[in-house]
């Protein structure tokens, strides 16, 4: 586990197609605990996964910095791992190969492959291809995929949308599960306060644009009290304005 | 457990209507090669001269020139010439069109240096490379290979210039580095492109060969071809020819099919 901290001085998108430049980001900062799930809740457009793509060091283009803790144990750089809002799995590599490779190529990142296949309930499905797999499975195998690396930190954007009710809550569930035997600090976007209160240990909700933080809040509840009366006292204050 | 196997079910339909489809093909292609044949057959008689000799006569030529063992010794060194270039173009340009698809300021720079050499007469590139490196085996292979390179080039520079970024970004995060983003992301998206440049190339490559031979080499096809035609021997040109095309067609369905049906098996 690792926390971090994000200062942006300015992130702006270029001008495109004669509509204006706009600024994303302006003096914004945002401080994450080592362990901490945080839930970041903003309407669309925002610029929720620039935000993920600037930690994750895919958009170097913004004036500001982003500081990692180092990792626990001297484990060197901490590991960071991405569930993106779609699975990007390589399709013309087996389920089992997408999620060995971030290990490499030898039995051993095949050994812990399966076994992590095993954990979301896919072994069955190593030897396929992965449009054979239905969305909610593929999103299972992008899920395997980020945790493979047993990651210090966990980016997610919207990694459970377009799937119905049901589907997301099994995949709330096994996320959960898998935090629990590989705790990681998670930041995770979505624009469901719902799934928000049911994951978080924190929320913060954003506005803008220029982005800035219009909510944060911490959240102490079990499981029942989060889908209970508590859980939607919270939901109500999040979207208070 | 009733869903799945309707599932297979429905699979195996298609596939054997595939393996249906594949035959009545082939036999129709059988059918439009005798057509031709009988066609040419026809033509010969009704035309009589020894500029157009029929099916019997080329195939006895062919006989003539398998049993002093010419023909399968020209076709052997052609083929080798065919390969070396082949291969070597391939490389070059694979490389060269990586490079231009993936950076836009190299493209800038390089790319009218490409449309260029595309545009070259083959037959000036053969003469430039006899003239400066001497009526030799390496120039020979060069010259055909630098017909080449340029439209392989410009083949993969299409396919690099349109690979998925978002694939590049998870490769990134995960940290694969370049030899594992090279195999397992890059390599497999150009696959259909190095298989159109494969074909096309095969094709472009013998021709050149051949002229390469007939210009600056004392063996294989291209020469034995020069030898005919100064005798007038029309029916040795065609058993030169057929003989060769029907080698350059066991190649394509013998390596280039099964290496794209495998390279495409993930495909639903």
């Amino acid at each position: 586990m690792t926390g971090l901290r994000v200062d942006i001085r300015e992130k702006r998108f270029p001008a495109v197609a004669g509509g204006p430049e706009r600024v994303i980001y302006r003096d914004f900062a945002l401080e994450v605990a080592s362990g901490a799930i945080l839930m970041l809740l903003a309407p669309s457009g925002l610029g929720k996964t620039t935000l993920l793509n600037i930690i994750a060091g895919l958009d170097r283009d913004f004036i500001g910095s982003v500081r990692l803790d180092a990792a626990p144990g001297g484990r060197g750089r901490s590991r960071l791992s991405y569930a993106f809002q779609s699975p990007r799995l390589l399709p013309w590599r087996t389920v089992e190969e997408n999620v060995a490779l971030p290990l490499g190529e030898g039995d051993a990142a095949r050994g812990a492959a399966r076994a992590m296949l095993d954990a979301v309930g896919l072994l069955e499905q190593a030897g396929a291809y992965p449009e054979r797999l239905s969305l909610g499975q593929q999103r299972r195998v992008a899920l395997a995929r980020a945790f493979v690396i047993e990651p210090d930190l966990l980016l997610m954007d919207e990694p459970f949308v377009s799937l119905d009710e049901a589907g997301a809550a099994r995949l709330r569930d096994l996320l959960r599960r898998l935090l629990a035997v590989h705790p990681a600090t998670v930041i995770f976007v979505t624009h469901d306060s719902r799934e928000a209160v049911e994951l978080g240990t924190r929320i913060v909700r954003l506005d803008g644009p220029p982005a800035r933080i219009v909510k944060d809040i911490a959240i102490n509840l079990d499981a029942a009290a989060r889908r209970a009366a508590p859980g939607e006292a919270l939901r109500a204050e999040l979207a208070a304005p | 457990m009733k869903l799945s196997e309707a599932a297979d079910g429905a699979e195996h339909g298609t596939d054997r209507g595939g393996t249906g489809r594949r035959r009545g093909r082939l036999a129709f292609t059988l059918f439009s090669l005798l057509l031709l044949l009988a066609l040419w057959f026809l033509a010969a008689r009704l035309i009589a001269s020894p500029v157009l000799p029929g099916p019997e006569a080329v195939a006895r030529a062919f006989w003539r020139a398998s049993l002093t063992g010419v023909l399968p010794a020209s076709l052997a060194i052609t083929l080798a010439r065919v390969v070396a270039s082949f291969l070597i173009a391939m490389v070059i340009g694979a490389a060269v069109g990586i490079l231009l698809g993936r950076s836009p300021g190299l493209d800038r720079l390089f790319g009218p240096w490409l449309i260029m050499l595309l545009n070259l007469p083959a037959l000036v590139i053969i003469i430039l490379c006899y003239v400066w490196f001497g009526l030799t085996e390496a120039a020979a292979i060069t010259a055909v290979a630098i017909n080449k390179i340029p439209n392989v080039a410009v083949t993969l520079r299409e396919g690099a210039a349109s690979l998925s970024r978002d694939l590049d970004e998870m490769a990134q995060v995960f940290r694969f580095g370049p030899l594992r983003t090279l195999r397992h992301v890059v390599l497999p998206q150009l696959s259909p492109f190095f298989a159109a440049a494969a074909r096309s190339g095969l094709a472009l490559t013998w021709k050149i060969v051949l002229v390469v031979e007939l210009l600056g080499r004392s063996n294989g096809v291209g020469f034995e071809l020069q030898t005919a035609f100064q005798l007038f021997d029309v029916a040795t040109v065609l058993a030169y020819a057929l003989a060769f095309t029907v080698v350059v067609q066991i190649i394509e369905l013998a390596l280039i099919e099964p290496w794209e049906r495998r390279a495409n098996r993930w495909r639903r």
